[in-house]
């Protein structure tokens, strides 16, 4: 007498191996979708915007005439942007994740700062620009000037960077600390001469991720009522300006044909200069950590 | 030279001039103050964003009826004689590009997690998770403009009477928006599902689909469903897609095919437009984010709750 039908174990077996196989390849075409879709896109936006880049295209103010558009307001206008969107958000962001880790006692006005820093991480961008609008552009009067801009990108991505800087200061090990208080150092001395030199990577490479993300972010501005058509570059914090993606989301918007190789030229200049701060961000990381 | 020499204090003379400079403890006493200062800022803002919603709305409500706009089937605050303020029509643009982007982004990213996680080698993970970061960096008009040049064209081939403005193209975008994210966190929680749970399994003479799904799964499920929640939350927040592939026509039906608005739409439709300061539609926007807000922030507080209440502790 059999106990175990052989034939009806391997059939129940190789009906499982194979139902292995057919999933083993579903997931990995579910897998390859993600990066598919990446590559056409950056295929379909080189191939479109190519023709439109050329230096002129830098060196031109916004046309009227897809030919004689130009990227160069923007370009600069995301560049002053950038100039009040690093310090403020930086030193805050720091500041905040100094606090929070190096001084903050366990009670609840703490815990209820932390947990606000993590719900503003999901509060939508255009929710932002509402406060923006409201506060900064109406209430302080600044206008739709590249102050009430800055401000508002800053506040946009302050938890980013707090997270960021939280980490990187959480892993500076406390033997360092507790060498330095042993040579005598008060507390702020040791943050600033042993726990920050040695978490600057970490808050570096988080900043400027953070800073490419409000490069590219357009909802705010366009809350704010940031200008797309201008003829002259900003001279100083509360001129108005304009700005790389709302460029693109003019250009995109329009129905003549044409202006969607401009768009597809616009997103080029983005896509370069979001690269190249992502590329800094990781040279600085190396650099940094072969020292230690 | 040698005077200065002479003249140097000791070590203990020195010990105590450090301790009685003033400078030196009012530096100390100072800097956890301003710390503070700075840490406020993030709750300022908070404070900041919740009473600028809350003043504006009832300022906005108190021209239109809550129960209008609570329960009108009809958006129509441009048209001249008697604008109509209910919501209705863009909670339900909202929901079709959320629940598109959904039946995407769920499939997609999970197959791609349990991918990552169980079945994938060490290189594969350490070339495929570069490539989902940079996916994650690209600004969301980038993918606006690729729904609207890319791929509504290719589903107007597909789909017959596809309109150029509809909720499918910006949908599905939008899914790939939230792709990434749904990926790495549901892959961390696959992946911090312990070893012995997995091989108890292979001992029983499971395969690697049974462990996946009927071992892996089940365990990091708090995560993944965490992970899903939060990917709704960034789908109804989302702006330059479904402004720029939804178009302008908030309607109360069920229908994907034709133009739409979403919530977020309708506030960049407003503010790019030229209404004055003061008048009702310029309230209606803090009426509409205010709804927005709400929406995500019970999205967000959902998600927090599910990754802490039901984590597994290993």
């Amino acid at each position: 007498m059999r106990y175990l039908q052989h034939d009806l174990v391997m059939k129940r077996m190789n009906k499982r191996l194979l139902s292995n196989k057919i999933w083993k390849m579903m997931f990995m075409i579910v897998t390859s979708f993600a990066m598919i879709a990446l590559v056409i896109l950056l295929y379909r936006i080189v191939s479109q915007g190519l023709s439109y880049l050329d230096f002129d295209f830098l060196m031109n103010f916004a046309s009227r005439i897809p030919e004689n558009a130009g990227i160069k307001a923007a370009l600069v206008g995301s560049l002053w942007l950038m100039s009040v969107v690093a310090p403020v958000s930086i030193v805050i962001g720091v500041g905040t994740a100094i606090y929070l880790e190096e001084y903050a006692r366990q009670n609840r006005l703490n815990d209820f700062i932390r947990v606000n820093i993590s719900n503003l991480a999901g509060v939508p961008s255009i929710v932002f620009g509402l406060l923006g609008l409201t506060i900064f552009v109406r209430l302080f009067g600044f206008d739709k000037s590249i102050l009430a801009a800055g401000l508002t990108m800053s506040l946009l991505i302050l938890p980013v960077i707090i997270v960021a800087a939280q980490e990187a200061i959480r892993a500076v090990p406390n033997e360092q600390r507790e060498a330095s208080y042993g040579i005598g150092a008060t507390k702020w001395q040791t943050i600033v001469r042993v726990v920050l030199p040695s978490a600057i990577p970490g808050i570096v490479t988080g900043s400027i991720l953070a800073l490419s993300r409000a490069i590219g972010e357009t909802a705010p501005l366009v809350v704010i009522g940031i200008p797309v058509i201008l003829q002259f570059l900003p001279t100083g914090y509360l001129d108005t300006f304009t700005a790389l993606p709302m460029q693109i989301f003019d250009w995109a918007k329009r129905p003549q044909e044409e202006f969607q190789f401009v768009a597809s030229a616009g997103i080029i200049v983005l896509l370069v200069v979001l690269i190249s701060m992502n590329s800094v961000a990781i040279i600085i990381r190396n650099k940094f950590q072969k020292r230690h | 030279m040698t005077t200065k020499q002479q003249e140097k204090p000791s070590v203990q003379q020195l010990i105590v001039k450090s301790h009685n400079r003033k400078g030196k403890k009012t530096i100390e006493k100072l800097v956890p103050v301003l710390l503070f200062l700075t840490a406020t800022i993030s709750v300022l803002t908070t404070f900041g964003i919740v009473f600028t919603l809350i003043f504006e709305t009832f300022e906005f409500f108190s021209r239109v009826s809550l129960m209008d706009y609570l329960f009108g089937k009809e958006w129509l605050p441009f048209s001249g004689k008697e604008p109509l303020y209910g919501i209705l029509p863009l909670l339900l643009g909202t929901f079709k590009v959320t629940c598109i982007a959904l039946l995407v982004a769920v499939p997609f990213g999970l197959g791609a997690a349990i991918y990552l996680s169980e079945y994938a080698s060490e290189r594969v993970r350490k070339t495929v998770k570069p490539i989902l970061e940079v996916l994650a960096g690209v600004p969301t008009i980038v993918y606006g403009f690729f729904a609207l040049t890319f791929v509504t064209p290719i589903l107007q081939v597909i789909v017959p009477n596809l309109k150029i403005f509809n909720a499918v193209s910006p949908g599905m975008v939008v899914g790939i928006m939230i792709l990434p994210m749904i990926i790495s966190m549901s892959e961390d929680a696959m992946s911090s599902v312990p070893s012995s749970i997995r091989e108890g399994a292979f001992g029983l003479g499971a395969t690697k689909f049974e462990v996946a799904t009927k071992v892996v799964l089940p365990a990091a499920l708090s995560g993944i469903v965490a992970s899903i929640v939060l990917g709704i939350s960034r789908a109804i927040g989302e702006t330059m897609i479904v402004s720029l592939a939804g178009g302008a026509t908030p309607k109360f039906d069920f229908g994907f095919t034709d133009s739409i608005q979403t919530m977020t739409a309708y506030i960049v439709q407003v503010t790019t437009g030229d209404a004055g300061y003061g008048t009702t539609i310029y309230y209606s926007i803090y009426a509409v984010g205010f709804t927005l807000f709400i929406f995500t922030l019970a999205m967000n507080l959902l998600a927090t709750y599910i990754s802490k209440r039901f984590r597994e502790e290993y």
